[in-house]
C-alpha cells in the first residue's frame, strides 16, 4: 500500500533515515529505552529547529509581504533585501534588558512567558510531516490539538494580570474572552472531520483524505471556513489581533514584557500560527499527499508547502482587513459561526449515515456531497448573514437584571 | 505497572498533583491559587493517561485545565470583593467536612473495589469505548446532564438579561 520503502535511503520520509540509526544503535546492544528516549529527542530537536528556523524566515517574508501590500518598502537594510533582517531583531531582543514593573506579581510575571510557549510547541507533535515523521500519532490527535492550544488561555491571563497594568488586564480579559468564545467553534469545526474519517488519529485522517482521493475541503468547506477564521482570532492576528491592538491598548497582555521575554511571546505566537495552518493542511488539504505526487516528491515538501502557503493566507488576511470591534469579533462567534457550525455537524452526521446506510459507493456519494456542501455553505452563509444582520442589537446597553438586583459598580451610560 | 517507568511516572504525577492541590488550598493569592489548580488538573490528566485512559487525559486537559480556570478567573475578575484574597471566610467549616466527607467516599470506594481487574489489558480505543456506552447504556444519564447544563445556560442569560 504505502509507496515508501524502508530503506535509509529513501529521504521521501526523513522518518527511515531516523529510524535505521535507532536500529544500528540497538544492534550494537543498547537496551530499548535508550533508542526509545533517542527517538524522542531526535523528533523533538527536529519539530524545534524547524519552528525556529520557520519562524526567523516568516518574520523577514512578512515583514516584506506586507510592506508590498501597504505600498511601502518593507525591512530593506541588513543584508541583501533585508534578509538578515530576522538576526539582527533576534540578537536585539536577546540582548536587551528585562525590566520587571515595581508592583509586578513576580512568580506569575516570570512564569506567563515561559507556560505561554509550552502548548505551541507541545501541539507540534502529532503532525504528519510525512507517514514516517510523526513525533506522537496519538490515536486521540485531533482532540488533542484543541486541549492542549486551550492551556494557553490561563498563561496569557497570568501575564495581563501579574503585569500590573491596566492596558495588559484589559488586554488580557480580550484574549480571554475571544479564546473561548472562538474555542467552541474551533471545536465544532474540528468535529465533522472525525464524523467523515472515522478516526481522530491524524495519521489515519490523512490516510482517509488519500484513499479516497477527497481533501475534506471538499466535503466540509463551512467548516473550513469557520475554523480559518476562529483560528486567527486563536493565534491574534489582524484582523482580530484586537487583544494587542496597539492603537487601543499599547501592546494588550504583553505591554509590560520586553526583552526575551517579549520574545518568548512572538515565538509563541508565531508557532501557534504554524500549528494552525498544519492542522488545517493535514485535516482538510490532505497532509502530505498530492494526488499521486507524493510518489516522487518528499511528502514532507508537499506538507510544508501546503503549510506555508497556509500560512501566507493569516498574512494575506493580516495586510488587508482592518481590526474588528470586541462586540462585533464576540456577536460574530455567538450569533453567526456558532449556529453555522451546529447545523454543519449535523449535515455531516447525516451525510455520514446516508452514505452508510444505502452503502452506496464513495466515487458516487463523495462527488454528490462536495457539490451539495458547496450549495449548502452559500445558501447559509448568505441566509443566516441577511436574518442575523437584522437582529443587530441596540448600541446602549441598559441595566442587566443581575447588576439592578445584587447591587455592583455600574456606570451610566452617556446619553 | 511493573516496569519502572509507569511507578517513577505515577508518583512524580501524584506528588504534582497533591502538592499542587496543597497549594491552592494554602497561597494567599486567589489568581496564583487558579495557577495551581490548573497544575493539579494536569497532573490528573497525566494519571488518567498512565491508565491508558487517552481520551480521558485529553478531554480532562481540555475541560479542567483549558475552560474551568477561565470560568474562575472570571469570576475572580468580576467579584467585588475579590480583593480581600484567599483570607478566611465562615464557610471554612462546612467546606472542611465537605472535603473530608468526599474524601472518605473515594477511599471506602477505592478500598471496596476488586482491583484484580486492574491487571488486564488496557483499552486500544478508549474513545470509540466512551461514545458507545454514552449513547446506548448510558443515554439518560447522558441527556439529564445536558439539559441540565441547558438550563444553567438559560439561568446564566436570564441573570444579565437587560430590563
Amino acid at each position: 500500500m504505502s509507496p515508501f520503502l524502508a530503506e535509509w535511503w529513501d529521504l521521501r520520509d526523513l522518518g527511515n533515515l531516523v529510524g535505521a540509526i535507532l536500529e544500528w544503535i540497538s544492534e550494537r546492544g543498547a537496551p530499548d529505552w535508550v533508542t526509545y528516549v533517542l527517538s524522542g529527542i531526535v523528533g523533538i530537536v527536529a519539530v524545534l529547529l524547524w519552528a525556529i528556523l520557520s519562524q526567523l524566515a516568516f518574520i523577514w517574508i512578512e515583514r516584506r509581504v506586507l510592506g508590498r501590500m501597504q505600498v511601502r518598502l518593507g525591512p530593506n537594510r541588513v543584508g541583501p533585501w533585508g534578509i538578515l533582517q530576522p538576526l539582527a531583531d533576534a540578537l536585539k531582543v536577546l540582548a536587551k534588558e528585562m525590566v520587571t514593573p515595581r508592583n509586578a506579581d513576580r512568580v506569575l510575571y516570570w512564569l506567563a512567558p515561559i507556560l505561554v510557549v509550552v502548548p505551541a510547541i507541545l501541539v507540534l507533535a502529532v503532525f504528519p510531516f510525512s507517514p514516517g515523521m510523526v513525533v506522537a500519532d496519538l490515536n486521540v490527535g485531533v482532540l488533542y490539538i484543541v486541549a492542549v492550544t486551550s492551556t494557553a488561555t490561563i498563561a496569557v491571563f497570568m501575564a495581563g494580570w501579574s503585569s500590573s497594568n491596566k492596558y495588559s488586564l484589559l488586554g488580557a480579559m480580550r484574549s480571554v474572552a475571544m479564546l473561548i468564545s472562538y474555542e467552541v467553534v474551533q471545536v465544532l469545526a474540528l468535529l465533522a472531520v472525525p464524523v467523515f474519517t472515522g478516526s481522530m488519529r491524524l495519521g489515519d485522517v490523512v490516510a482517509w483524505q488519500d484513499n479516497y482521493n477527497a481533501w475534506l475541503v471538499f466535503l466540509q468547506p463551512l467548516g473550513l471556513l469557520a475554523f480559518i477564521i476562529a483560528s486567527a482570532v486563536e493565534v491574534n492576528r489582524s484582523p482580530s489581533d484586537i487583544a494587542e491592538a496597539e492603537s487601543e491598548i499599547v501592546a494588550g497582555y504583553h505591554t509590560e514584557y520586553g526583552g526575551i521575554r517579549w520574545g518568548m511571546f512572538q515565538l509563541a505566537e508565531y508557532v501557534a500560527g504554524f500549528a494552525v495552518a498544519a492542522t488545517i493542511v493535514t485535516l482538510w488539504l490532505g497532509g502530505w499527499t498530492l494526488w499521486g505526487l507524493e510518489e516522487w516528491v518528499p511528502g514532507w515538501l508537499i506538507f510544508l508547502a501546503k503549510l506555508y502557503g497556509t500560512f501566507f493566507l493569516f498574512i494575506w488576511m493580516r495586510g488587508t482587513l482592518p481590526r474588528i470591534r470586541i462586540d462585533q469579533l464576540m456577536g460574530f462567534a455567538w450569533k453567526f459561526l456558532l449556529p453555522l457550525m451546529l447545523l454543519n455537524v449535523l449535515l455531516a452526521g447525516l451525510e455520514k449515515v446516508v452514505w452508510t446506510e444505502t452503502g452506496a459507493s464513495a466515487g458516487l456519494v463523495l462527488p454528490a456531497f462536495a457539490v451539495l456542501n458547496f450549495a449548502l455553505t452559500a445558501a447559509l452563509i448568505v441566509g443566516w448573514g441577511a436574518i442575523a444582520g437584522g437582529l443587530s442589537p441596540r448600541m446602549r446597553a441598559k441595566r442587566p437584571l443581575l447588576v439592578r438586583e445584587v447591587g455592583g459598580i455600574y456606570y451610566q451610560p452617556l446619553p | 505497572m511493573e516496569d519502572v517507568g509507569s511507578v517513577v511516572a505515577f508518583w512524580a504525577l501524584a506528588v504534582v498533583t497533591l502538592g499542587a492541590a496543597l497549594v491552592t488550598a494554602l497561597v494567599r493569592d486567589l489568581v496564583r491559587a487558579v495557577v495551581a489548580l490548573v497544575v493539579s488538573f494536569l497532573g490528573v490528566a497525566g494519571l488518567f493517561v498512565l491508565l491508558s485512559a487517552d481520551f480521558l487525559g485529553v478531554a480532562q486537559a481540555l475541560i479542567y485545565a483549558g475552560a474551568i480556570p477561565v470560568l474562575i478567573v472570571f469570576a475572580i475578575v468580576l467579584t467585588p470583593r475579590a480583593a480581600r484574597d484567599n483570607a478566611e471566610t465562615g464557610m471554612r467549616w462546612p467546606a472542611l467536612v465537605l472535603a473530608g466527607a468526599l474524601a472518605g467516599l473515594v477511599i471506602a470506594v477505592a478500598v471496596a473495589t476488586d482491583w484484580g481487574d486492574g491487571a488486564r489489558e488496557g483499552f486500544r480505543e478508549t474513545a470509540s469505548a466512551i461514545g458507545e456506552a454514552l449513547l446506548n447504556r448510558y443515554v439518560l444519564p447522558f441527556e439529564v446532564a445536558s439539559v441540565l447544563l441547558l438550563a444553567a445556560m438559560l439561568g446564566a442569560i436570564v441573570l444579565v438579561r437587560e430590563d
